[in-house]
C-alpha cells in the first residue's frame, strides 16, 4: 500500500449551469481501521473558492494552513480576493515547489470566476501530488475512490444542470462510488456554490 | 525549520525528505508523479517547423484529462512539445520560457532556439535525469529553422523529423513513410496530423485530439484541436435525478449576498446639511 | 557503494518465467426477469499496445447459456474450449443441453482442479436458469461463485460496478413518496444502460474500446423480444427451434 491510501478519502467537483459543486466523504482511517468519521477534507478558501484535499492527512492539516497564510499574503498584497484561475495556480506552483519530497495530497478547486462583464464563470480544477493542473470542464476526482468516481461520473454527468439537480448528480456519483471503495465513506458532506450562495448539506450514507 | 515561511527562497524545497524517507523505509512506498504516455512529434518543412502532439493524460490506465495542453509556449517562434511526467513538462517549460524573454529584453534581440535548447538541457543535466520530461523543441529564428530532441537526462538531437513519447513509434513510422526533403506547408501539417493520429489510435498512452503548431520566420499560428476524431457519442439514457432522490440530514446556506433594509427613523424635519 | 558491489558479484540472482499476461478488457452481465444480457468489448491489449481490436470475450455456450471470460486471453479461450468439450459431451450422455446452474457447478469445479496453477480469468455465466428467470452467475479465477442480478468484471470494473449499482439496484436513491424502485428493469432499459456502461468505460480506460458485443437471452416465448425489435445491429444465434433464443447486438466503440 502507498501513502496515498494510509488515510483514505476521496473528492469530487462538477460544474453545472452557473454553478459549482465540490463534495467529499469524511473518513479518516488509518490503514483498514477507521479512525474518524467526521473528518473534514473540503475547505472555504473564499466566500466563492472552496478547496478539497484528498491524501495523507497530516498533510492536508498542513497545507489547509500553508494555503490560508498565502491566500492571506495575497490578499493583503494585491488588495483584492483570489480569482479561482490565481489559485489553481498558486496551489499548483506551491506543490511544484516540494517536486523532491512532496505532500501527498492531490488538491481539488471548485469555484466561480469573475467575467470581464461582470457575469460569472463555473470554475474546477485538480493537480497531481506534484502540481500539475488539470482544468476540466465537466468534472474532477480525486483520492482512494478516483478510478470508481471517473467511472460513475461519466455515467451520470450532463452538462448545464441546474444547482439542486447538480446536488443530485454529484451526491450519487459520490455515495455510490465511495460505496465501492474500502477506504472512503463513512459519512459524506456536498456544497454547492451559487452566484448568492453557498449551499452545504451533510448526506445521509452507509456507515460499514 | 526556525525559518519564516513567508520569506522563501527560490527553487526547489527539500523540507519534505526526512520523513518521506522515514516513511518509505517504514515499508510504505512513495507513489509515483503521473506521468503520460504521449505522442509528440515534429518536422522540418520548407518555411520552418511544424509541431504536432496528442491531448491525453493518464494516471496509470485511467484517462486524466481527455484534452489537455502538450505544446507548450517557450517564445513567440518557438514551442516545445512535452511528454513524461506532466508537471515537470509543465514547469520546465513555464522556467526557460521565463528566462529566455529575460534573456531576449537582456540582449535586445529576437532568441534562438539553441538558446532554449541549451537552458534545457543543462538544467535536465543538472537534475541527473530526476526530472522526468522528455521534449521536442522547435522553432524559428535569424539562423533558420531549428528542431531538436531533449531527453530527461539531458542529451539532445538535431534532426528534420523527431518523434517522442510511448506513441513515438507508431509515428515514427508515419514519418519514415512520408517525410520528404523540403515538404509544402499543407503537406507537412497533414503528414504531422497522420503521425499524431497513428500514436492516438494504435497507442493506449495516446488518445483524444490533435494538437499542431506551424512556426515561420514571420509567424507562429497554434492550431489548437484541428482534428476531433474521438468525440464521444450522443448517450442511450438520460441520467438526471428527480430532486429529493439524495437523503441529507443537515443543511447549512451561507447567503452571499447580504440584505439589508433600510428603516428610516426620522419623522420630522430633514437635518439641515446646506 | 560496498554494497552495490557485493550485490552485484557474489548474491546468485533468480529469474523466473512469469506465466500469465493481462489482456485488458471488460466484461458485465446483468439479470432480467426472463432474460439475461452478457457484454464484453472487444479489444485485446498487452501494455500501451492493442493485440488485435476484433477478439471476442462473449461465447454461446447453449441456447440458454453465454460465458463471458477476462483476464488473460490465451487462458480464458482455452477455459472456454474445455468448458463446451464438457458440454458437448454431456449432450452425448443425456440428449440434452445442461442447465444453466449445473454449467456454473462444472465451472467451479473445473477452476478450482487449478487450484495451484490458475486459468487466470475471471468468469461470468449468463443465461436462462430451468424455472425460466433470467440468471448471472459470476466466478473468481479459482471458482468461488454467486448467483447475483449484476455484475462486471475486468480493467474497468471499478468504473462500472458502482454505476451498475446506482441504476440497476438504485442503491443510495430514494423512491418518490408513494413509489418503489423495480425488482427487474425492462430489456431496452438494461441495453441502454450496458451501452452507456460501455461508452463511459471507453473514455476513461485506455483498455477498453474498439468494439462492443452484447448476448441476449430470451426464455421461451419471452415477451422481452420487443425490446429487441427496434435495436440496431441485432442478430440471432439460436440453433433450436422452441426454447430459449440467443440474440447478439453489435457495436462500435471508440478506437484510441
Amino acid at each position: 500500500m502507498s501513502i496515498m491510501q494510509y488515510n483514505g478519502g476521496s473528492v469530487i467537483a462538477m460544474v453545472g449551469k452557473d454553478c459549482v459543486a465540490i463534495a467529499s466523504d469524511l473518513r479518516l482511517g488509518s490503514q483498514a481501521l477507521g479512525i474518524s468519521s467526521n473528518f473534514q477534507r473540503v475547505f472555504p478558501i473564499t466566500d466563492r473558492i472552496y478547496l478539497g484535499l484528498p491524501g495523507l492527512a497530516t498533510d492536508v492539516t498542513t497545507l489547509r494552513e500553508r494555503f490560508r497564510l498565502r491566500v492571506n499574503m495575497y490578499t493583503i498584497k494585491e488588495e483584492r480576493e483570489i480569482e479561482p484561475e490565481a489559485f489553481a495556480h498558486l496551489v499548483s506552483s506551491t506543490l511544484y515547489e516540494h517536486r523532491f519530497g512532496p505532500y501527498f495530497i492531490e488538491p481539488v478547486i471548485a469555484g466561480l470566476s469573475k467575467t470581464p462583464t461582470g457575469g460569472i464563470k463555473p470554475f474546477i480544477a485538480a493537480t497531481d501530488l506534484i502540481g500539475c493542473i488539470n482544468f476540466a470542464k465537466d468534472f474532477v476526482v480525486a483520492g482512494t475512490a478516483s478510478a470508481k468516481l471517473f467511472g460513475v461520473a461519466e455515467g451520470l454527468w450532463e452538462p448545464d444542470m441546474e444547482a439542486e439537480d447538480l446536488f443530485e448528480t454529484i451526491s450519487q456519483t459520490l455515495l455510490n462510488a465511495v460505496d465501492r471503495d474500502a477506504f472512503s465513506g463513512w459519512g459524506a458532506v456536498v456544497h454547492v456554490i451559487t452566484k448568492d450562495k453557498v449551499i452545504t448539506r451533510k448526506l445521509k450514507a452507509r456507515m460499514d | 525549520m526556525a525559518q519564516p515561511s513567508v520569506y522563501r527562497s527560490a527553487g526547489f524545497d527539500f523540507s519534505n525528505q526526512i520523513r518521506n524517507n522515514f516513511l518509505a523505509e517504514k515499508g510504505l512506498p512513495l507513489p509515483k508523479a503521473t506521468s503520460t504516455g504521449t505522442t509528440i512529434v515534429g518536422c522540418l518543412f520548407k518555411d520552418g517547423i511544424v509541431l504536432g502532439a496528442d491531448t491525453r493524460a493518464t494516471e496509470g490506465d485511467i484517462v486524466a484529462d481527455k484534452n489537455c495542453e502538450k505544446i507548450h509556449y517557450i517564445t513567440e517562434s518557438i514551442r516545445c512539445c512535452g511528454a513524461g511526467t506532466a508537471a515537470d513538462t509543465e514547469f520546465t517549460t513555464a522556467l526557460i520560457s521565463s528566462n529566455m524573454e529575460l534573456h531576449s529584453l537582456q540582449g535586445g534581440r529576437k532568441p534562438r532556439v539553441v538558446t532554449a535548447m541549451t537552458m534545457l538541457k543543462q538544467m535536465l543535466f543538472r537534475y541527473q535525469g530526476q526530472i522526468g520530461a522528455a521534449l521536442v523543441l522547435g522553432g524559428v529564428d535569424s539562423t533558420g529553422p531549428h528542431l531538436f530532441t531533449i531527453h530527461p537526462h539531458g542529451s539532445t538531437d538535431k534532426l528534420p523529423y523527431v518523434t517522442m513519447g510511448s506513441g513515438s513509434l507508431a509515428a515514427m513510422a508515419v514519418f519514415e513513410d512520408g517525410w520528404k526533403a523540403n515538404m509544402e506547408r499543407q503537406e507537412a501539417l497533414d503528414l504531422i496530423i497522420a503521425a499524431i493520429s497513428a500514436g492516438i489510435f494504435n497507442d493506449l498512452g495516446s488518445g483524444s485530439n490533435v494538437d499542431a503548431c506551424i512556426i515561420t520566420a514571420d509567424h507562429t499560428e497554434m492550431l489548437r484541436n484541428i482534428e476531433m476524431p474521438n468525440q464521444r457519442v450522443q448517450k442511450e439514457r438520460d441520467y438526471k435525478f428527480r430532486r429529493g432522490t439524495t437523503a441529507w440530514t443537515k443543511e447549512d446556506v451561507r447567503k452571499l449576498i447580504v440584505e439589508e433594509q433600510i428603516t428610516t427613523l426620522t419623522t420630522g424635519d430633514e437635518m439641515d446639511t446646506s | 557503494m560496498p554494497d552495490t558491489l557485493s550485490l552485484s558479484q557474489s548474491q546468485p540472482q533468480q529469474h523466473a518465467f512469469n506465466p500469465y499476461t493481462e489482456n485488458g478488457g471488460t466484461i458485465l452481465a446483468i439479470a432480467g426477469a426472463d432474460f439475461s444480457v452478457i457484454a464484453g468489448d472487444t479489444r485485446q491489449s498487452e501494455g500501451y499496445n492493442i493485440q488485435t481490436r476484433y477478439a471476442p470475450k462473449v461465447f454461446r455456450l447453449t441456447d440458454k447459456a453465454v460465458l463471458a471470460v477476462n483476464g488473460f486471453a490465451a487462458d480464458g479461450n482455452m477455459f472456454v474450449k474445455k468448458v463446451r468439450q464438457r458440454l458437448e459431451w454431456y449432450r452425448h450422455a443425456h440428449a440434452k443441453d445442461m442447465p444453466i446452474r449445473a454449467i456454473a457447478r462444472l465451472i467451479q469445479t473445473m477452476l478450482y482442479s487449478r487450484r495451484f496453477f490458475p486459468y487466470y480469468v475471471y468468469n461470468i455465466l449468463g443465461g436462462i436458469e430451468e424455472d425460466g428467470t433470467g440468471a448471472v452467475y459470476s466466478f473468481d479465477p479459482v471458482g468461488s461463485y454467486e448467483r447475483e442480478a449484476c455484475r462486471a468484471a475486468g480493467a474497468a470494473q471499478s468504473l462500472v460496478q458502482p454505476f451498475l449499482d446506482n441504476q440497476i439496484y438504485f442503491k443510495n436513491q430514494t423512491p418518490a413518496p408513494g413509489t418503489s424502485f423495480p425488482r427487474h428493469l425492462p430489456l431496452s432499459t438494461v441495453l441502454s444502460l450496458v451501452i452507456d456502461s460501455f461508452t463511459s468505460a471507453t473514455e476513461r480506460h485506455i483498455e477498453v474500446g474498439d468494439g462492443l458485443e452484447i448476448y441476449v437471452v430470451l426464455a421461451k416465448n419471452s415477451p422481452s423480444i420487443q425490446g429487441l425489435r427496434d435495436v440496431r445491429g441485432v442478430s440471432e444465434l439460436t440453433s433450436t427451434d422452441d426454447g430459449e433464443r440467443v440474440f447478439v447486438v453489435r457495436r462500435e466503440l471508440k478506437k484510441d
